[in-house]
């Protein structure tokens, strides 16, 4: 086996996806000759083609728009957008008429397009090039949207997307891009996309959350596992649609949950969560959800960063006041 | 004849003599006085020492996030500011550091931005990217590509709503002119008859990508044409050139006969930002550009053949203008990081 970064299993995925079938193309901002800028996309191009790898003008509406247009046409296309930040003329596309092609056809048309853009911050870089805005499309029915927090589920979730007969926003964690390496087969596996992962088993609280977060939320299972507790950790990766069974079943059995998002707080996927856990899972909560995000501010540059990201202490402090709650 | 190159960066070899011809005799023809030519010379060598220490803060890890340095373009904002009449606007993209320096900001606000400190133009939370001087009538530093002509376009609304005789130039790459954005703003611009100048840099390439390689009409000057909107391309490298073209392009603006187009051809010596494969292009491309059309090897020739300066004389501006980047690196490193409590300021105005 050999080791992995994220972005490594990206390419890994990617390449894997255009062997196995001709209709995946790939196209965006200097993914070719570059590489992307992440190098995501490296060598690509020499091992595909120029006709199935494809530099792109500047045009991120477009990208979108058409993609729409050739999964119409029975292709498999996966635009990369450079920065999600760059990603809002493609949200037109994405909720106009991505999500909506097959119940708008009527299950005539079909859109298996994969939109892929690195997300978040920790990378000392300004604003749109930092954020996290997965719940705007996290609000939109007709669409998934995954997000990987390790290098093997970035390459069993990415494949399972562009296998994926409906538009997937595929969003990667560029923090955590080049931080892990994992061991694994390049096996073609894919991984379900309708499903939360239990990463740790516990049974005196439950941490949810996704993408680079996973790595601060863990962190903070340790520190509470080092006084006794117990914290049972999920990672959402597919955000919308969600799978709340999953979630619910842990609550059920830990009666404590707190939700860690690096995005904006208010109105960001954790509310959802908490709010189903509110409807559904009322009776069996000892203690108030807690959700630990970013800040209600617009992501600041460099030396306030650290600041914004949530930290495990945050993570600890939060379950610790879900834990002593009476 | 021989000429010091101005392009002296750590690492690279020295580039070879300027090959331009220069009166040997007679002093060369320029439309420009031996004045302007002086102070043209050291507008261009202040941003270019400025981008060069930037570069260097950068790999040492002071400035964080992203730096996209302007060497090689300086002549572009240097010609077009010599153009600019005290109350026109200037809009531009997050290659914008020159724009900046070329419209009157202070060299130290603008590197404390870059370090991300409290005294910098953002007060450290826009950095390289995202600046402001409204007392200079500049309106950003902006890093969504693209956005600079829509903004811009409203800004020249306003001035022709206003009925006053201002002109907005707003600046976009050859990249941006792809965008969608810019075609809209086109078409209102020529329909409203705005007064907004286009600037197209187009320094060849965005990011790795060749204008001939994303682009259908490469040339760029012809984009408003749909539009009826009238535009020319100059030569970016020569700063006179680059002012009369302006003037001609700000005047049309001022006369009230609506938008223009301008496009300068340009060229980065730099990466795209710090971080670049530098695939798309050869070492020996950009060599041939630094040694032969230097836009500030170009004005020391102008200088020294029409016996304005001598190289002593040259020498010492470099010196004070080094002293002033010099000034401005400490300055940028000196000032406190940013208040946290800054994370929350200027949001929404509290009601
Ligand atoms: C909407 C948008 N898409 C992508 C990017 C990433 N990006 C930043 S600069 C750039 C290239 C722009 O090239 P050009 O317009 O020629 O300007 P130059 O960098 O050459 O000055 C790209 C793709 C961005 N900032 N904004
Ligand atoms: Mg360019």
């Amino acid at each position: 086996m050999t080791e992995h970064t994220l972005v490594g299993a990206v390419n890994l995925s990617l390449a894997k996806a255009l062997e196995e079938d001709e209709t995946v193309i790939l196209f965006g901002e200097d993914i070719g000759v570059d590489g992307g800028v992440f190098r995501a996309t490296d060598g690509l191009v020499d091992r595909f083609g120029k006709d199935r790898v494809l530099d792109t003008p500047l045009a991120e509406g477009v990208l979108a728009g058409m993609s729409v247009g050739l999964a119409a046409e029975g292709f498999r296309p996966v635009p990369e957008i450079q920065f999600m930040g760059f990603i809002y003329p493609a949200l037109e596309q994405m909720i106009s008429h991505a999500s909506r092609l097959r119940n708008r056809t009527r299950g005539r048309l079909t859109c298996p397009m994969v939109l892929r853009a690195p997300y978040g911050g920790g990378i000392h870089a300004p604003e749109h090039h930092s954020e996290s805005t997965e719940a705007m499309f996290a609000h939109i029915p007709g669409l998934r949207v995954v997000i990987p927090s390790s290098p093997r589920r970035a390459y069993g979730l990415l494949l399972s997307a562009i296998r994926d007969p409906d538009p997937v926003v595929f969003l990667e964690p560029k923090r955590i891009y080049r931080a892990v390496r994992e061991d694994f087969e390049d096996d073609g596996e894919g991984m379900p996309l309708d499903s939360c992962f239990i990463q740790r088993e516990g049974t005196d609280i439950t941490l949810v959350s996704w993408g680079a977060m996973m790595h601060e939320t863990l962190a903070a299972a340790d520190q509470l596992a080092e006084h006794g507790t117990r914290a049972e950790v999920i990672d959402v990766a597919t955000l919308r649609p969600l799978d709340m069974d999953t979630i619910l079943a842990s609550v059920e059995k830990t009666g404590r949950c707190v939700i860690v998002h690096e995005a904006v707080r208010s109105n960001g996927v954790g509310a959802e969560i908490a709010a189903r856990i509110g409807e559904d899972g009322l009776l069996s909560l000892l203690a108030p959800v807690g959700r630990v995000g970013g800040y209600d501010t617009i992501m600041p540059l460099a030396r306030l960063e650290g600041r914004y990201m949530p930290s495990t202490e945050r993570v600890v402090s939060a379950a610790r006041r879900a834990l002593e709650f009476e | 004849m021989t000429s010091k190159s101005a392009a002296s960066e750590p690492g690279t070899s020295k580039p070879a003599p300027a090959k331009r011809k220069a009166g040997v005799s007679a002093p060369p023809k320029t439309g420009a006085t031996p004045e302007e030519l002086l102070e043209y010379f050291r507008a261009m060598l202040l941003i270019r020492r400025f981008e060069e220490k930037a570069g260097q803060m950068y790999g040492m890890g002071l400035i964080g996030g992203f730096c996209h340095l302007y060497i090689g373009q300086e002549a572009v904002v240097t010609g077009v500011q010599a153009a600019l009449g005290e109350n026109d606007a200037i809009i531009t993209t997050y290659r914008d550091h020159g724009h900046m320096l070329a419209s009157g900001m202070d060299p130290r606000g603008v590197m404390a931005e870059l370090t991300g400190r409290r005294d910098g133009y953002s007060r450290g939370k826009g950095g390289s990217m995202h600046m402001f001087a409204r007392e200079r009538n500049f309106y950003g530093g902006h890093g969504i590509v693209g956005a600079s002509a829509s903004l811009g376009t409203g800004i020249a609304f306003a001035n022709r709503y206003r009925g006053n005789d201002q002109v907005c130039v707003t600046y976009f790459g050859d990249g941006a002119a792809n965008q969608g954005q810019v075609f809209e703003s086109f078409n209102m611009a020529a329909l409203w008859s705005l007064p907004v100048v286009y600037i197209i840099e187009n320094n060849q390439y965005a990011m790795g990508t060749a204008v001939t390689r994303s682009t259908a009409q490469t040339k760029l000057y012809k984009r408003g044409e749909a539009f009826g909107i009238p535009g020319q391309q100059t030569d970016g490298m020569d700063v006179v050139a680059v002012r009369d073209a302006a003037r001609k392009a700000i005047g049309h603006c001022r006369k009230k006969k609506g938008p223009y187009v301008l496009e300068v051809l340009t060229y980065r010596y730099r990466g795209h930002s710090m971080s670049d494969p530098a695939k798309y292009r050869t070492r020996e491309e950009v060599n041939k550009v630094r040694s032969e059309r230097d836009p500030i090897d170009h004005v020391r020739e102008l200088l020294i053949a029409g016996g304005t300066a001598d190289e002593a004389a040259l020498k010492e501006i470099d010196r004070e203008v080094k002293a002033l980047v010099t000034e401005a690196a400490d300055f940028g490193q000196q000032s406190p990081e940013p208040d946290p409590a800054e994370l929350y300021t200027d949001v929404l105005m509290t009601l």
